[in-house]
């Protein structure tokens, strides 16, 4: 038995040793750096411990950008992207020719360079001296005013951010939905269709509640990678976005650690633990939401 | 047979019926399936629009590109110049090597982590094995902005910013794979272990001949899900790297943007795109069902 015991250590000691490096040790200093005030990182030291770096980035005009950005894509993109996704899944499967076609497509976005595919959205929507873009050339078709999407107005910033979010993370949305959908039984829409159950009461008494606890797993997941939103942003509004003003609460930690303002851990710490527990908050209030109307 | 034949019948009974108690509704359903597919197929050119046109962009001549006001949706004089000038304007061809070097260890070390820990938890009995279970799922629930802000200090202290070393170790581990593969280790019946240890076999040979054979699907699937994370990467190989030398092709894309073939030359910066995004299309288009199952499984991204 304790032969045994020891070799099962052994086979574990890798992932042990790289979890703790790099995530078990991580987690513990992350909350040390946050409390330690006027840290310097070239003579790790620091005058004391305190809340200090916490209320320097809660005053900081940058810190309230991103948050405010962050928010605002995390409230738009959440709720359109999952039921534009439920849309699509739904049509999905009411059809049988062209599915598989239809299907491939739609998750070709999910295996996309984010940065780099975020370059031709840039394209797209920008207005240059020599060239307004293609988009501002229809908007032109029809009528409107064009608009520099990409170093204009804060609303066509954060419109093309956006879009490009909701591009970028409906593949895996309509994946998950149109698996949900093709595993709802086909004895209850037989049973409805006997009873000549109309089509919109049998979406929303048989398919709705038979796929909420997807949905609801779509919604988690998708508040947590909403609030995580970066590369994306930086896709097309390049690295310095405090300038741009589209910066988001992962982009301030990172900036604040490193380029050129970075320098600053504790701050880019506390940072993250604000994320954290904001973070933690929507979840579990989603969890609360989901458990009282999910039908598992 | 007869059940398939019975399921048969029912359904050529309710197709039966149903069309006879309600003839009206035939042309609705009609009118319905077409506007299904137009709004399906608006949605396919929304997404495919983006290739299309750096594919297109890719192919115009830097002259011709600049000086359409209102860019035109083909060419007829497509150019193969500004792949050649991708390749020797920026150093694209070594963002490629980097990117490949990185995945392929990143990968291989991934592996050589989690298929022991996977089997420790699944076959092997040890004291403590449910509290570090239990531990590790917590770890699940980390994200990973929270470790980056010391692993980017741990790296810096060891001196192994701008090496390949900096930039792998910390994205070998991933503990949701490790639970993956003990799930699946844990399917294969114990009597076969028995078996085998009644035979004389060791661990490590019942692991590499038995295990590894049977869980070979889920395998494939995490290696996939680790090769498109690896070559996507961006934000730590951002923070860890400065030197041209080691920029994987995430970093180097936005150099380009930043920086390459003068701001302008939009020609060229779309052919490195479509350079860049073609390895994982094509692994895309080989392991299509994989990719999508073990996406589902697994994956998230947004």
């Amino acid at each position: 038995m304790k032969k045994n015991s020891f070799k099962a250590w052994l086979y574990l000691l890798p992932a042990l040793i790289f979890l703790g490096v790099f995530m078990l040790y991580p987690l513990i200093d992350v909350l040390i750096y946050s409390v330690e005030e006027g840290y310097n990182s070239a003579s790790q030291t620091s005058f004391g411990i305190g809340s200090y770096n916490f209320s320097y980035v809660l005053h900081d005009p940058y810190f309230m950008q991103a948050l405010q950005n962050t928010f605002l894509l995390v409230i738009i993109t959440v709720p359109l992207s999952t039921g534009l996704a439920l849309l699509i899944s739904l049509g999905l499967t009411s059809i049988k020719k062209l599915r598989n076609l239809f299907q491939t497509i739609y998750f070709l976005p999910y295996v996309t360079n984010t940065l780099a595919v975020g370059l031709v959205f840039m394209i797209l929507f920008k207005k240059t001296a020599y060239s307004d873009g293609l988009v501002n050339a229809l908007i032109s078709i029809f009528g409107g005013q064009s608009v520099d999407f990409i170093d204009g107005p804060y609303w066509a910033k954060m419109f093309v951010l956006c879009l490009y979010t909701i591009w970028i993370v409906l593949p895996f949305k309509i994946l998950i939905l149109t698996s949900a959908l093709a595993s709802v039984n086909e004895m209850y829409y037989k049973a409805a269709r006997v009873d000549g159950t109309s089509k919109f009461r049998t979406f929303t008494r048989i398919t709705l509640p038979m796929i909420s606890p997807m949905i609801f797993y779509l919604v988690i997941t998708g508040f947590i990678g909403a609030f995580k939103a970066y590369s994306d942003s930086v896709a097309l509004f390049g690295t310095d976005l405090n300038a741009a003003g589209m910066n988001t609460i992962v982009g301030y930690i990172y900036d604040m650690l490193y380029g050129d303002s970075g320098g600053y851990p504790s701050y880019a710490s506390a940072a993250a633990i604000i994320l954290f527990v904001i973070v933690l908050t929507i979840t579990v209030i989603n969890l609360m939401i989901s458990r009282k109307n999910v039908h598992y | 047979m007869c059940i398939t034949e019975d399921s048969e019948m029912n359904e050529n009974n309710t197709a039966n019926t149903a069309p006879a108690a309600e003839p009206k509704k035939k042309k609705s359903f009609h009118v319905m399936t077409v506007v299904v597919y137009i709004l399906l197929s608006l949605w396919g050119i929304l997404v495919l629009f983006p290739f299309y046109w750096m594919l297109l962009t890719s192919v115009k001549d830097y002259g011709a590109y600049s000086s359409e006001y209102v860019p035109q949706f083909f060419t007829l004089s497509p150019t193969a110049d500004n792949y050649a000038e991708a390749f020797s304007a920026v150093p694209l061809g070594q963002y490629f090597l980097n990117t490949l070097i990185f995945t392929i260890i990143t990968t291989a070390m991934m592996l050589l982590v989690t298929i022991p820990a996977a089997f420790a938890f699944s076959r092997l009995e040890f004291r403590g094995k449910n509290l570090v279970f239990t531990l590790f799922l917590a770890l699940m629930m980390i994200p990973n902005e929270l470790v980056i802000i010391t692993n980017f200090q741990t790296i810096t202290d060891l001196g192994m910013r701008n090496t390949f070393s900096g930039l792998i170790l910390p994205s070998v581990t991933s503990v949701f794979f490790i639970y993956l593969l003990k799930e699946n280790f844990e399917q294969i019946p114990d009597e076969l272990y028995k078996a085998a240890k009644v035979d004389g076999t060791s661990d490590l040979r019942y692991l590499t001949k038995v295990m590894i054979p049977i869980c070979k699907p889920t395998i494939i699937t995490i290696i996939i899900l680790k090769v498109i994370e690896c070559w996507n990467s961006y934000v730590w190989p951002r923070l860890i790297t400065d030197d041209k030398a080691y920029f994987l092709v995430s970093n180097g894309i936005q150099e380009i943007r930043e920086n390459g073939f003068g701001r302008e030359n939009i020609p060229a910066m779309m052919a490195a795109v479509v350079l860049i995004s073609v390895p994982l299309i094509v692994l895309f288009v080989i392991f299509r069902k994989k990719i999508m199952e073990g996406v589902s499984r697994g994956g998230t991204k947004g």
